[in-house]
């Protein structure tokens, strides 16, 4: 709970996850004017539900917001990305070897572009992981997921960013 | 452990997040399968890349600005609203019943008081009225000037001794007293007079300690005055003017 001067206390608590906060919602929405504007209407509705924060892990709690945010723009702004059921074993078959050697020094701009190009529920735990640096234990508490739905979908999400790099770069795109 | 145990856990391994156990078997496992290293190792890769910082978007300095901006207005937009949210309601509805009844209490107790004061002022005039009635003998037991008179008169009569003040030289002249009986026990009445108004001062102990301002009443035409000091209550009823009245009221307690 936070004390009387809840401006102060929200402002120490979450503001310096404004950048956590950001990062999710830019990689969600792909789009910085975008991802403003839900970073914005997350922080307001945190502030709204602050009270109902009873203390921990502030992070997640805001990241939580931020997420819920982003799917719900989501569905208003752009219900195509989001309409289609998450078939994983789908997004697995993929041809050559989805294993090949990846390049250390492999384009990050190339590397952004795959990863977005990943359904939201494979990037979301991607970037949550590896981006922002959460244990799987926060990345449940983030996506509501159980812990075990983490790790198998991280680990899908991880062999299909794999497979699309390599796909490229055997088909030439880059390196 | 072989590859079909091994496989599922290699992100999780490369991730930390393994319990003790799995952590050494996998580890163990990925030293002698080639495949599974090589898994592994490209886990590691993509994880050091997606690292960098470059992939990180930070939050522009002006979403910063304007959220902290967001922030103070909607802190000082309406300190009503915010009061009047669910979470205080518990607090803000037992402050409200709490304030009810200490209200309600208060103006029975108030109303209380303002009837025994009602009370008791119809008795005062009632025991003046009384002792203007019929000849002198209601008004006067001990007809006296003398202060020194009328104060041991009462001796051996009432359970008190009421103070006898000599204020002819304010022009108010003592002419005697008597006993009376008025708010359920006897009291002394001393009798004095301006010009031709008679003044009766009731006299009787209360058991309030501390002083009590003057009160001024009017019941059926006649003036009362009412105050408390040291222990005793005094009521001054007269015909005379409310002004003469006070200013008998504020001699008795200078």
């Amino acid at each position: 709970m936070l004390g009387t001067n809840r401006k102060i206390d929200f402002d120490e608590v979450f503001l310096p996850h404004l950048d956590a906060a950001y990062n999710l919602a830019r990689w969600l929405t792909r789009d910085p004017a975008d991802a403003d504007d839900v970073v914005q209407e997350s922080f307001m509705r945190a502030f709204r539900f602050s009270a109902g924060f009873q203390g921990g892990d502030s992070r997640s709690w805001l990241l939580k917001i931020v997420r819920n945010t982003c799917y719900t723009w989501l569905r208003k702004n752009r219900s195509r990305e989001t309409s289609y059921e998450l078939d994983e074993e789908q997004h697995e078959a993929v041809s050559g070897d989805p294993e090949a050697i990846l390049q250390e020094n492999i384009d990050r701009q190339f590397l952004r572009k795959l990863l977005e190009g990943l359904p939201p529920e494979f990037r979301e735990v991607i970037v949550l992981r590896d981006i922002e640096g959460l244990s799987y234990k926060e990345i449940s508490s983030v996506t509501e997921l159980p812990l075990g739905t983490v790790m198998s979908r991280l680990a899908r999400a991880r062999k299909r960013l794999q497979a699309d790099a390599a796909r490229a770069t055997q088909s030439g795109v880059l390196g | 452990m072989n590859c079909e145990d091994a496989k599922p856990l290699l992100d999780s391994f490369a991730d930390g997040e393994l319990d003790l156990v799995n952590h050494v078997q996998v580890e163990a496992h990925v030293d002698e399968c080639l495949r599974c290293d090589h898994i592994y190792r490209n886990r590691a890769v993509l994880k050091n890349a997606l690292a960098d910082e470059i992939l990180y978007f930070r939050a522009p300095s002006e979403l910063r600005s304007r959220i902290r901006l967001s922030l103070s207005e909607s802190q000082t937009r309406s300190p009503i609203t915010r009061l009047l949210k669910w979470r205080w309601m518990p607090a803000f509805a037992t402050a409200a019943i709490l304030t009810a009844v200490l209200l309600t209490t208060f103006a029975i107790y108030r109303d209380r008081a303002v009837d025994s004061e009602n009370l008791l002022a119809n008795e005062m005039v009632s025991a003046h009225i009384r002792s203007m009635m019929v000849g002198d003998t209601h008004l006067m037991d001990v007809p006296s000037t003398d202060q020194h008179t009328v104060k041991p008169w009462f001796e051996g009569k009432l359970d008190f001794s009421p103070p006898v003040a000599d204020l002819s030289q304010q022009g108010f002249t003592l002419i005697g007293g008597r006993l009376d009986y008025a708010g359920g026990r006897a009291v002394a009445a001393l009798v004095y007079q301006r010009r031709q108004h008679v003044i009766n001062l009731f006299v009787f102990p209360n058991q309030e300690t501390g002083a009590n301002g003057e009160r001024l009443l009017v019941k059926q035409g006649f003036n009362i005055v009412h105050w408390t000091r040291s222990g005793m209550t005094f009521w001054a009823v007269s015909d005379l003017n409310a002004a003469e009245l006070q200013e008998f009221a504020a001699d008795l307690q200078s």
